[in-house]
């Protein structure tokens, strides 16, 4: 199965689920949903690549330093991301890619800025044989 | 939230007894109503804001308040560095000194009216709105660091706005303690010209009039009128600012662990006042909030220069600019004593008594004015500061509050639709996505008038006028 993302509500924000057959997978759908909150992903072509790498005290910081720095290498190169992939993980280091290229308001529907990803609802579990990684985004 | 576990004090203000770890109470400032309809949250988040050392009096709470992220938004908590107090990311917020900058007009509701879609048009165009939207001004080379240390006396030295300005935004509009080496490479690398851009989300320009007048004397000391036309932006520090809560939640989560503070939840990490990491922490949200203040400047000026296109003759002074998502070092009184503190504002608004030193001085007589931004296609309110010393260190509400979550009202309404109902009321609304349109819709809000009723009732501020939408710009 590939990574894929979900929503949950959240009075103020919006909750972002990711989910796959491994963590890493669900790293990488929560990083689609992070973006489809902004733009619409599908919209979106995958024609230039940004290298990623962070680390983190542990996996829970892990996961929400990955989508503050996806936010922050799309701002500092003008771009909006939709594909995403990760070759290591551990509990706390990671390094990837994501890809997409420059924003275009109109081709790629903008929706809402996302100012971050938040500790709030996070969550990293293994429900029936998937890892689903949860958070709250900041908007 | 449970009635049951809170105590009254007054129809308008409920405690959280202290117990467990709290070392102060809880002071939810809200109607019998708004505090049952505030999620269970609220009354976690305060209860664990009470734990935090230096905390002092109690950890209040204002009428539009809802689950936050460590902080409820729409909480206040004051620490006294002396006390072991500290700083927390969570009492800040991403989007350091976001805020509120209305400006007055010498124009009526009866001259606009005629041209009120061509002045929207011109403000739409002339301000940068939207997820990637780009302003005019390139902080290239040491520019940055100018206006993170210099604020928006640095950015009217670069030819956006008077001045004259500079008296009625907070602070002068700059924050002494600003270092710019405490701001990371990456927050000034994002900062991309977004100076001068509002953003999305709840951040909008509204064109308003005035629509009813509670206390004329006041009202004139402002200088409103019934029928006025008044431009009011709601905006905050941007990426810039986004980026160092990022950076400073990670900092003060190591802080946390290395001086073995009691944090029950992530989100409200902080470090002691008097630590490397608790100064460097705080210097960060200087800068921020100096270059949110010089932010909002150069909207003034564009929205000026947008206004003056359609009418030429049409004078603009900055009425008041007040953020609501800051860490301030302030003196408040305490059991008779003056102390100095640092107050976290997290959703809540400065509201400072008359005779503050820190008033411009045609305001000394009338107390802050404090500008309340209601949901799209709802009013606004202006209101004054009346400290006191059972207030909340002078401070109130700093907007609906949001019952319903985005994805729901993206369920309920959409942006087409809210866009043609509000056109119908003579209200024009003009964005960059319709679907911050639909998540942005009125109905997704507490009723305004409830929450400016608590505020007024309890005595934190007086009501002085009410702003009613004409036209409004969403990102």
């Amino acid at each position: 199965m590939a990574a894929s993302f979900d929503y949950f509500e959240h009075v103020a924000d919006i909750g972002v689920t990711g989910i796959g057959d491994t963590l890493a997978e669900a790293f990488v759908g929560g990083a689609q949903g992070l973006f489809n909150v902004m733009v619409d992903i599908d919209q979106v072509d995958d024609i230039r690549c940004i290298d990623i790498t962070c680390s983190a005290f542990d996996i829970q910081e892990l996961y929400i330093e990955w989508l503050n720095t996806l936010l922050a290498e799309a701002d500092i190169n003008e771009m909006v991301f939709c594909r995403f992939d990760i070759d290591q993980l551990t509990e706390n280091t990671l390094h990837g890619h994501a890809f997409g290229e420059t924003i275009d308001a109109i081709k790629h529907h903008v929706k809402t800025e996302v100012k971050g990803a938040t500790y709030s609802v996070l969550s990293i579990e293994k429900v029936n044989d998937k890892f689903v990684v949860k958070c709250v985004v900041d908007v | 939230m449970n009635l049951e576990r809170l105590k009254k004090i007054s129809d308008n203000v409920w405690e959280i007894p202290k117990s467990g770890d709290m070392l102060v109470n809880g002071k939810i400032f809200g109607s019998e109503e708004l505090v049952l309809e505030m999620d269970d949250k609220v009354y976690e988040q305060t209860s664990n804001v009470a734990c935090l050392p230096g905390i002092q009096k109690f950890a209040a709470v204002m009428p539009d308040a809802h689950w936050g992220y460590g902080f409820p938004i729409g909480g206040v908590a004051a620490f006294d560095p002396e006390d072991g107090g500290v700083v927390s990311v969570g009492g800040v917020g991403f989007d350091v000194n976001c805020g509120v900058r209305s400006l007055t007009t010498n124009l009526t509701l009866n001259e606009v009216k005629p041209k009120l879609s061509t002045l929207v048009d011109v403000l739409f165009d002339m301000v940068p709105a939207g997820l990637g939207s780009r302003g005019e001004i390139a902080l290239a080379g040491s520019k940055i660091r100018d206006v993170l240390t210099d604020g928006a006396p640095w950015i009217v030295e670069q030819g956006y706005g008077i001045k004259e300005d500079l008296t009625f935004i907070e602070e002068g509009g700059v924050i002494a303690g600003a270092d710019p080496d405490t701001v990371s490479e990456t927050a000034i690398k994002r900062e991309k010209r977004q100076v001068g851009t509002l953003g999305s989300g709840n951040h909008y320009l509204e064109v308003q009039y005035v629509d009813q007048i509670y206390n004329q004397s006041i009202a004139e000391k402002f200088g409103l009128s019934m029928n006025q036309i008044i431009i009011s932006f709601h905006c905050g520090s941007r990426a810039l600012g986004h980026q160092i809560g990022t950076d400073y939640l990670k900092t003060l989560a190591s802080a946390s662990r290395k001086y073995d503070l009691p944090i029950r939840e992530r989100e409200l990490v902080c470090a002691p006042i008097h630590s490397p990491e608790g100064e460097k922490y705080f210097s960060a949200v200087n800068c921020a909030t100096n270059y949110a203040f010089a932010n909002r400047q150069v909207i003034a000026h564009l929205a000026r220069k947008g206004v003056n296109k359609v009418f030429p003759d049409a004078d603009i002074k900055t009425l008041y600019d007040v953020g609501h998502n800051t860490c301030k070092v302030e003196r408040h009184k305490l059991n008779g004593r003056t102390k100095t503190l640092y107050v976290h504002r997290k959703g809540a608004t400065r509201a400072f008594g008359r005779q503050r030193d820190e008033l411009p001085e045609s305001y000394k007589d009338a107390g802050q004015p404090v500008l309340i931004g209601g949901s799209m296609g709802t009013a606004s309110y202006i209101l004054a500061g009346l400290e006191k010393e059972e207030g909340a260190f002078a401070s109130v509400c700093h907007g609906a509050g949001r019952v319903m979550s985005r994805t729901k009202a993206k369920k309920l309404w959409q942006g087409e639709g809210i866009v043609k109902e509000l056109g119908a009321r003579g209200i024009i609304i003009k964005t960059h996505s319709m679907r911050g349109v639909a998540e942005e819709a009125p109905g997704s809000y507490k009723p305004i008038e409830k929450v400016i009723d608590v505020i007024d009732a309890t005595g934190l501020a007086a009501k002085v006028v009410r702003v009613r939408p004409l036209g409004c710009i969403k990102g």
